[in-house]
């Protein structure tokens, strides 16, 4: 069995790093977790003429020390997985800054290759590096690349080959003395793997908190003892000689080295001090005082309407493919009795409506996602969190917060899912944990049928003041729920600083935004496929379940009866009298139901007509029968019977359906809630939708629809229905604005709590995102539907007196501080006291 | 003269003196370049006023105002 050689792969962040790891192992990667922390690892295989070999991407960092949690992680990599070879990922650009962690690694003493990324954009900065020198100096193999072009991947392939330990070292002549004596006592300890004595030594006279915990852990506590007395005594001795603090000192003589190492191998041709370069001509314009917003809402506003305006139109020319998928599998699975469906059929059949819900937005996310790729890659994306740090640090987000907020959709709609994933970049955890927990308020896609649906019904002439309310009031509502977090739950959760670079403009290249949209997409696919699935099945299970009553299945058995007899009576005189019995009368019922709806769904006269010749082909004497040919009397009478005892059939089905889903479980449930939520405006169909609701977000549309008694072909739509049902007509308009208010604040989706509680490692945040919006949002519920029905409001009215409180409060909140200031009196001068 | 890099204006080069920071907020800042005796320019702030962008090296960089305030520069006159 060939032996896979493991190669780690370290760098800074924005070096390239995770281009050149696809380069090398195209699709033979996978994800998963370092062990007890949420830092990815990323695995992939590659091979070449000389072997096979593992290569595992550290998380990115500037450097080895112990303060971020990517550090600690990369660096306990580095001593625990016994990697054959490192290879250090360099921007070539910034070599002066890159080459830090390269000394670091260097003293590690691993077995290091350097890749000189970038190398195109180096010199265009006019930075002329000497690699064969650089190689020479740091005795390490060398190789030049421009990983986004796939040049030098194969030189990178055959380096690794080379490597060897490299006899480069730093000296900290101030240090010198302490070292060696630590140096022998390390050496005589018995610890197995230890790491390069000299580095180890360096650590621990710098007290890294992670290397003292590791000696901890690793040693006796007498030997620890011994150890501690020796670094003290040593620290003592070398604060005598040096003015800096140990750690300063170790920095600056590593900065030494690198200001060596760049005067011999790497030559800054003199750049005109006037010329600009194109990223900071363009930052002079975008991040202008004045032009910046105005960029900003430009950027916001093309998003919007390429992914959700465009995108939507995209919908038309894809959903007929999902129908007509749906209609495979509904042929497939066994027919439909005459009242009752086998379970299968039924279960069957909603699990695939469903999922074609969701799958129905795939153009959207495609091109949503792919636009934020380009956001990203282009570098833009960082300056909209230079933009914007300042409001979200203020609630306790963060400028990062950005991104996953713009996925999860602020303003133009989006899904949790993404969003939640992407704040893996958030470095402040206590603004990463604010910024997971407010994610589900914003405008996920998939809230909006229902909000169309109640807009149609109760707002259609302030539609798209009502549609301005709802796509704001998510950003206000998430800026006060984060801040409030801060306030309460947050408080003791670990805060960071802001230190970000903003990297060059670029050109985004067309495979890597096609490919990060796809990977998002499959992701959300991915949800559809699982989780929706699994939790439609259960949701199925108490709708249905423990189903129709005795007495009501004999009263509809017997309306069902009767609306037959009334078929054979009609058809008696004609010639087909008799001819359809009891298994053959369902058959022909389904036959023409199948081509009602084949017909609906067929689009143009030439579609049209094809439906027409399948189903005769398939039955041609049921086809006279729906379809008679002129002249054929008998036929005539028939096909009007059987109308008849279809739309009786309809009728009865819709019954038990209702009758079936107040006895269900489900229905129990939200019966037994009404007496509370009937404060909210609530009946315990809105409550059943709403819990239906929780696996994803588009059942609540289907459970109304479901609820409300709709089908397919029924003259009214599910909005005239709603709007004539004695339930909401009462407080219809305030019960309306209720539950908009309540759907935005709504808890997360099933699929966004599990990615929540992945992403945050704990059950208790997942928790947390459950029952903290269910309160908040069913306080707010209650509060405006009380309000709206004591002053006998109307729906717009009620709106919009939620929605500028809301502003008011955030706008006091913000400028709290400075509203302070201005109340406080004049300061009185303290005359000087003799 | 010495200030705080949050005190200097707009377009004012300086160089870095010390930091009066501690712990991950040093490192990040080292790491981002901010070492001592490196030249630093103050390029802008950002259109509300908070975070600053500042040019060190061949890369820009953007950092808070208390982080800023952390940092002693020595500007050039």
């Amino acid at each position: 069995m060939m032996q896979r050689k493991k190669i780690l792969l370290a760098g800074q962040q924005n070096a390239g790093k995770s281009t050149i790891f696809n380069m090398l192992t195209g699709a033979r990667q996978h994800v998963a977790n370092y062990p007890g922390v949420t830092v990815d690892k990323k695995t992939g295989y590659f091979s070449n003429h000389n072997g096979a070999y593992q290569l595992v991407d550290l998380p990115g960092t500037y450097s080895l020390t112990s303060f971020s949690l990517e550090e600690r992680v990369a660096r306990k990599a580095l001593r625990e997985e016994n990697a054959d070879v490192v290879v250090n990922v360099m921007d070539a650009a910034n070599i002066s800054r890159s080459l830090h962690l390269t000394l670091q690694l260097l003293e590690l003493e691993l077995p290091v290759a350097i890749v000189l990324n970038m190398m195109d954009v180096a010199k265009k900065e006019g930075i002329e590096i000497d690699t064969l020198k650089l190689a020479e100096t740091l005795n390490v193999p060398a190789v030049e690349c421009i990983g986004r072009l796939g040049k030098g991947i194969e030189e990178i392939s055959q380096a690794i080959d080379l490597v060897k330990p490299s006899h480069y070292t730093i000296s900290y002549p101030m240090l010198e003395d302490a070292i060696s004596l630590l140096v022998n006592q390390l050496e005589m300890l018995p610890i197995e793997n230890m790491p390069a004595l000299r580095w180890l030594a360096l650590r621990l006279l710098e007290n890294d908190q992670e290397t003292l915990e590791w000696a901890k852990s690793s040693l006796t506590a007498q030997m620890m003892i011994e150890i501690g007395e020796l670094i003290a005594e040593q620290q003592n001795e070398v604060k005598q000689e040096i003015s800096q603090d140990i750690n300063d000192y170790i920095v600056a003589q590593r900065q030494f080295a690198v200001t060596q190492l760049l005067a011999q191998c790497v030559a800054f041709s003199q750049q005109d001090p006037s010329k600009r370069t194109f990223t900071d001509k363009l930052d002079h314009v975008v991040l202008n005082k004045f032009a910046a917003p105005f960029f900003l809402i430009a950027t916001v506003f093309v998003i919007y309407q390429s992914s959700i305006v465009y995108g939507y139109e995209l919908t038309n020319y894809w959903w007929p493919y999902l129908a007509a998928l749906r209609e495979v599998i509904a042929s497939l699975l066994p027919d439909a009795g005459f009242l009752y469906d086998p379970y299968v059929r039924s279960l069957g059949l909603w699990i695939v409506d469903s999922a074609n819900t969701l799958l129905n937005y795939i153009p959207i996310f495609l091109i949503l996602f792919a636009l934020i790729a380009i956001l990203e890659d282009s570098g833009y994306m960082a300056r909209i969190a230079f933009i914007s740090d300042k409001v979200l640090h203020k609630f306790g987000l963060h400028g990062q917060s950005t991104l996953p907020m713009i996925l999860a959709g602020v303003f133009a709609g989006g899904c949790a899912v993404p969003g939640v994933m992407a704040t893996k970049g958030i470095p402040d955890n206590r603004a990463r944990l604010a910024t997971i927990l407010t994610i589900p308020y914003m405008n996920c896609l998939a809230k909006i049928p229902l909000y169309t649906l109640l807009l149609s019904i109760f707002f259609v002439e302030d539609k798209s003041l009502m549609t301005f309310y709802i796509s704001t009031i998510s950003i206000i509502s998430a800026l006060l729920v984060a801040k409030l977090l801060t306030k309460t739950v947050l408080r003791k959760t670990e805060t960071a600083p802001f230190v970000m670079e903003l990297p060059r403009y670029n050109v985004p290249t067309i495979r890597s935004v096609i490919t990060r949209s796809l990977e998002r997409t499959w992701l959300y696919i991915r949800k559809v496929g699982t989780i929706v699935i699994a939790v439609s099945t259960v949701i199925f299970a108490l709708l249905q379940f423990p189903g129709v009553p005795q007495e009501q299945q004999q009263v509809f058995q017997k309306s069902a009866e009767q609306a037959v007899n009334k078929f054979d009576k009609a058809i008696s005189k004609t010639s087909y009298a008799g001819a359809f019995d009891e298994s053959s009368l369902p058959d022909l019922v389904n036959f023409y139901t199948d081509y009602k709806r084949a017909k609906l769904n067929a689009k143009g006269a030439a579609a049209s007509k094809k439906v027409g010749a399948t189903f005769k082909a398939r039955n041609s004497e049921f086809y006279t029968v729906i379809v008679p040919p002129k002249g054929n009397k008998d036929a005539k009478t028939v096909s009007r019977a059987l109308r008849k005892l279809t739309s009786e059939r309809k009728k009865i089905r819709r019954e038990m359906k209702e009758t079936r889903l107040e006895a269900s479980l489900l229905g129990s449930f939200g019966r037994s809630l009404e007496p509370i939520t009937q404060y909210a405006g609530f009946d315990w169909k809105i409550n059943v939708a709403l819990f239906s609701s929780f696996a994803a977000r588009e059942s609540s549309v289907a459970t109304l629809g479901v609820l409300f008694q709709q089908d397919e072909d029924s003259n009214q739509k599910l909005e005239q229905r709603m709007s004539d049902s004695s339930e909401l007509a009462g407080h219809g308009e305030i019960a309306a604005v209720a539950l908009i208010l309540f759907f935005i604040l709504y808890p997360p989706c099933l699929a966004t709590v599990m990615i929540i509680k992945v992403q945050t490692g704990e059950y208790k945040w997942m928790l947390l995102s459950i029952f903290l919006p269910t309160f908040i949002g069913f306080t707010v519920a209650t509060m405006v539907y009380s309000l709206g029905t004591h002053f006998n409001l109307a729906g717009i009215e009620l709106m919009s007196l939620a929605y500028f409180s809301a502003l008011t409060l955030l706008l006091l909140l913000g400028y709290k501080d400075w509203i302070k200031r201005k109340m406080l009196p004049d300061e009185i001068p303290i005359k000087n006291i003799r | 003269m010495r200030t705080a890099l949050s005190k200097i204006l707009p377009g004012t080069k300086g160089i870095i003196v010390s930091h009066h920071s501690q712990g991950a907020i040093r490192q990040r800042l080292l790491d981002l370049g901010l070492i001592p005796e490196m030249e630093v320019e103050f390029i802008r702030y950002a259109p509300m006023g908070d975070p600053i962008e500042i040019r060190v090296g061949l890369s820009n960089v953007v950092i808070r105002k208390t982080e800023a305030d952390t940092v002693t520069v020595d500007v050039k006159n």
